[in-house]
């Protein structure tokens, strides 16, 4: 997901356009001079929201910034910083220790910058907040058995605890938790975040891990237990980024350090989530610090147009490869033997791949990375085997008396390609051509998963958001993009294929 | 006499079977020479080997004194019209552009093309007014006149037709019948004629070549094969086909 504030209507539309018929490495090539600055963050509320600031910090600086939202967890993040994929994203120093250097005992922000130095990577000072984990109940439950540190819980070993999959799973999580504390809770289940939540409302579970400055906290009304025994390490949000990055804007984001506490941290969540809009709660960063009374909120046709711009070059320019490749490959596979079979088998085997299972595949390789030219090279995979087996069966249904008659005539092997068979096979290749379409945009809603943008965009801050308006905005107009794509091929059926054979 | 085509020793076999066992035949200059036999019996094999669709296993093939080979088949092509049972006209392409594909191809000027394209309307009895329209939009015997037009088209010196009227109604095939027989004696034209009915054999045939197995058994006038037949089977395929006026 690119965001180019600086770019005005028409020239995002050249963008699309011109995006549309230029070879995506040329495009989307970062390491180019004088390409924007790249800001990424994790897929969770608080990490957009830093994203949103860090850019608006940055855009201070000449010089394009673009924001590449929700790109995934932690190493998908990391390794897109360590390869220069994206220059800047929000982390945490805990998560830095365990996850990425897998040191856990590691606390001094000395040392561990020195770590990340070998990877041409800097860190910040911290924000001002520490966004630990921690365990929380309903205030009144809490109250009435009198439970205000972990080391109370001990005391009541028939509390139900629902946690997530990924508290429960972590080094640092519930497995080491329980030992220190020697917490006796049998009935502990892994629950999703945002459903957690309303178990802990209904009264299905007691207790649930949450990151202290949750939205939610304050939301519902709950109660933070006391980490007694010091168990939790400190999550200090920083900004990490480039060596290389140039000093201009690094300088900026230094500015940021020790600007944002834990009150405000948790104000910021709870905006973002009320209101659905990240730079809405970014500009109240701004606002609370006097920096700008200007809030930078996009309108929703504004950002539909974005969205579905960007969709229909993923979608469109993947579709164009598939048929620039596809055709010529069905052609070859058209002639049989073990060359067309191959062809044939490696399309349909692509095609088994689920489809989130394949950019999983690209994303590690050398040239792909998190990126729009991932998104594209999936989406190209994925639409070859309709138009490959289509032309290809499209050939092969050529009767073998007008296959003849064309070589009888003398016609050249070109000029029978040409003028005779593929227009004769038109109606089967423009159909796989179809289907092709129409699965790429449907599937293009998951580029969004690696940062790609699109109507994939708002369905996924949706689900992160637990917003069914926001999925909707997404949903809905990827639907209606689908008819059209149905309606303008049946449409281009009628130009493209000749009219003798629509008698 | 001059031969326009000469078939020197020249055999085929597919995996199962043998389709042309070693054979030798000269087609004559301006004439129309019938292949007639069972079906099955090599009669499409030996016109499809003289246009190069497949390949002999032995022997060669002549063409006004020229070995035909993979290098020159592509000429050669130009200068031999095909036609076959189901007329091969593309169906993504009107009739007229049917008739001009090779001419176009080849650079033809527009003028010549056309009054070329208007001669073979005369010819083959083809209103012009259906010129524009696709082979599904004509009957069957429209879109056989159409082929004719497409073979003649290039003014070729051998014309093949391999059961070009076989599946017309009677009414039509008569009337295609006759009008063919005249176009070739106008055109003074060389034709290799399949068919698998004595009647019309018997009709077009300067020089009748009857076969069977893969073999030619007897070549001559309908006279010579009636009166002298080579063998019983000769014999046996003259009188099957009864009821017809043997002339
Ligand atoms: N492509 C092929 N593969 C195998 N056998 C073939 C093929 N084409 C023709 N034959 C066989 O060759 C023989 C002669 O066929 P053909 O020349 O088409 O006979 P017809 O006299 O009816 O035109 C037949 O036995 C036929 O089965
Ligand atoms: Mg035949």
């Amino acid at each position: 997901m690119k965001r180019i504030w600086k770019t005005g209507k028409q020239e995002r539309l050249f963008r699309s356009l011109f995006f549309s018929c230029v070879p995506a490495f040329l495009i989307t090539s970062s390491s180019a001079f004088g390409q924007p600055v790249v800001i990424g963050s994790k897929k969770f509320t608080e990490s957009y929201v830093l994203g949103e600031i860090a850019q608006r910090t940055l855009q201070e600086a000449s010089g394009e910034v673009e924001f590449r939202p929700g790109m995934g967890g932690t190493i998908i993040v990391w390794q897109a910083l360590k390869t220069g994929e994206i220059q800047v994203y929000p982390e945490y120093t805990g998560t830095i220790s365990e996850e990425i250097l897998k040191e856990p005992g590691m606390h001094s922000l000395d040392s561990i910058r020195e770590r990340l130095r070998a990877f041409g990577v800097g860190m910040t000072n911290p924000l001002g907040f520490n966004n630990t984990w921690a365990l929380v109940m309903r205030r009144s439950k809490a109250e009435r058995l009198g439970i205000r540190s972990l080391s109370d819980l001990k005391k009541h070993a028939d509390l139900k605890l629902g946690l997530t999959h990924e508290f429960l799973d972590r080094q640092d999580g519930w497995p080491r938790l329980r030992e220190r504390y020697a917490l006796p809770q049998q009935d502990v289940r892994g629950i999703d975040h945002a459903l957690g939540y309303a178990a802990l409302a209904t009264g299905e579970i007691d207790v649930k891990d949450a990151y202290s400055t949750d939205a939610k906290i304050a939301e519902n009304d709950l109660f933070v237990l006391a980490d007694d025994l010091n168990f939790f390490s400190r999550y200090d949000a920083v900004f990490l980024y480039r060596l290389s990055l140039d000093d201009r804007r690094t300088g900026l984001l230094k500015t940021l350090e020790g600007t944002i506490n834990e009150t405000l941290m948790t104000r910021l969540n709870a905006v973002a989530e009320r209101t659905k809009d990240y730079a809405k709660a970014a500009a109240q960063y701004f606002e609370s610090h006097g920096k700008s009374n200007m809030i930078y909120s996009e309108s929703f046709s504004h950002k539909l147009t974005r969205w579905t711009l960007r969709h229909l070059e993923l979608a469109g320019f993947s579709l164009l490869l598939s048929v620039a490749f596809g055709v010529p490959l069905g052609i070859v596979a058209s002639r049989g033997g073990p060359i067309g079979q191959g062809i044939l088998g490696f399309a349909s085997i692509v095609q088994t791949i689920p489809s989130l299972a394949l950019l999983a595949l690209l994303v590690p390789l050398p040239f792909f990375g998190i990126s729009v030219r991932t998104a594209i090279a999936a989406l190209f995979l994925y639409g070859l085997l309709p138009i490959v087996r289509n032309t290809a069966s499209g050939l092969q249904d050529i009767p073998r008396s007008l296959r003849e008659s064309a070589i009888a005539l003398g016609l050249s092997p070109i000029v029978r390609l040409w003028a005779i068979y593929l227009p004769m096979a038109s109606r089967s290749i423009l159909s796989g051509i179809k289907t092709s379409a129409v699965i790429n945009v449907g599937t293009a809603t998951l580029a969004a998963l690696i940062g790609a943008g699109g109507l994939g965009e708002p369905i996924l801050s949706g689900l992160n958001l637990n917003d069914h308006i926001t999925i909707l905005e997404g949903a809905i107009p990827a639907a209606l993009l689908a008819l059209l794509v149905q309606w303008f091929f049946d449409l281009l059926d009628r130009v493209l294929i000749p009219k003798g054979l629509r008698l | 006499m001059s031969a326009l085509v000469r078939l020197v020793n020249v055999s085929k076999r597919y995996a199962d079977a043998v389709a042309l066992q070693p054979t030798n035949l000269s087609v004559e200059c301006s004439k129309t020479t019938v292949l007639i036999g069972p079906s099955g019996c090599g009669k499409s094999t030996l016109l499809r080997l003289i246009i190069r669709l497949i390949e002999p296993d032995s022997g060669s093939i002549e063409f006004n004194g020229e070995v035909i080979k993979p290098d020159n088949i592509d000429v050669l092509r130009h200068r031999i019209g095909y036609v076959i049972q189901e007329g091969g006209l593309f169906p993504h392409l009107t009739a007229r552009a049917n008739v001009v594909l090779m001419a176009r191809h080849i650079g033809k000027s527009q003028e010549e093309m056309q009054s070329r394209l208007l001669e073979m309307c005369a010819l083959t009895r083809f209103s012009e007014n259906l010129l524009s329209r696709y082979p599904l939009e004509l009957s069957g015997g429209q879109r056989q006149r159409v082929s004719l037009m497409r073979a003649l088209m290039l003014a070729p010196e051998l014309l093949l037709l391999d059961e070009s009227l076989g599946a017309l109604d009677p009414l039509v095939r008569a009337s295609l019948q006759k009008d063919l027989k005249e176009i070739f004696a106008h055109l003074g034209q060389t034709v290799l004629f399949v068919t698998h009915d004595l009647a019309e054999a018997i009709y077009f045939g300067d020089e009748i070549v009857l076969m069977n197995e893969g073999r030619i058994v007897q070549k001559g006038s309908v006279t010579d094969l009636r009166e002298r037949p080579a063998d019983a089977f000769v014999s046996e395929f003259i009188h099957a086909q009864r009821g017809i006026p043997i002339l």
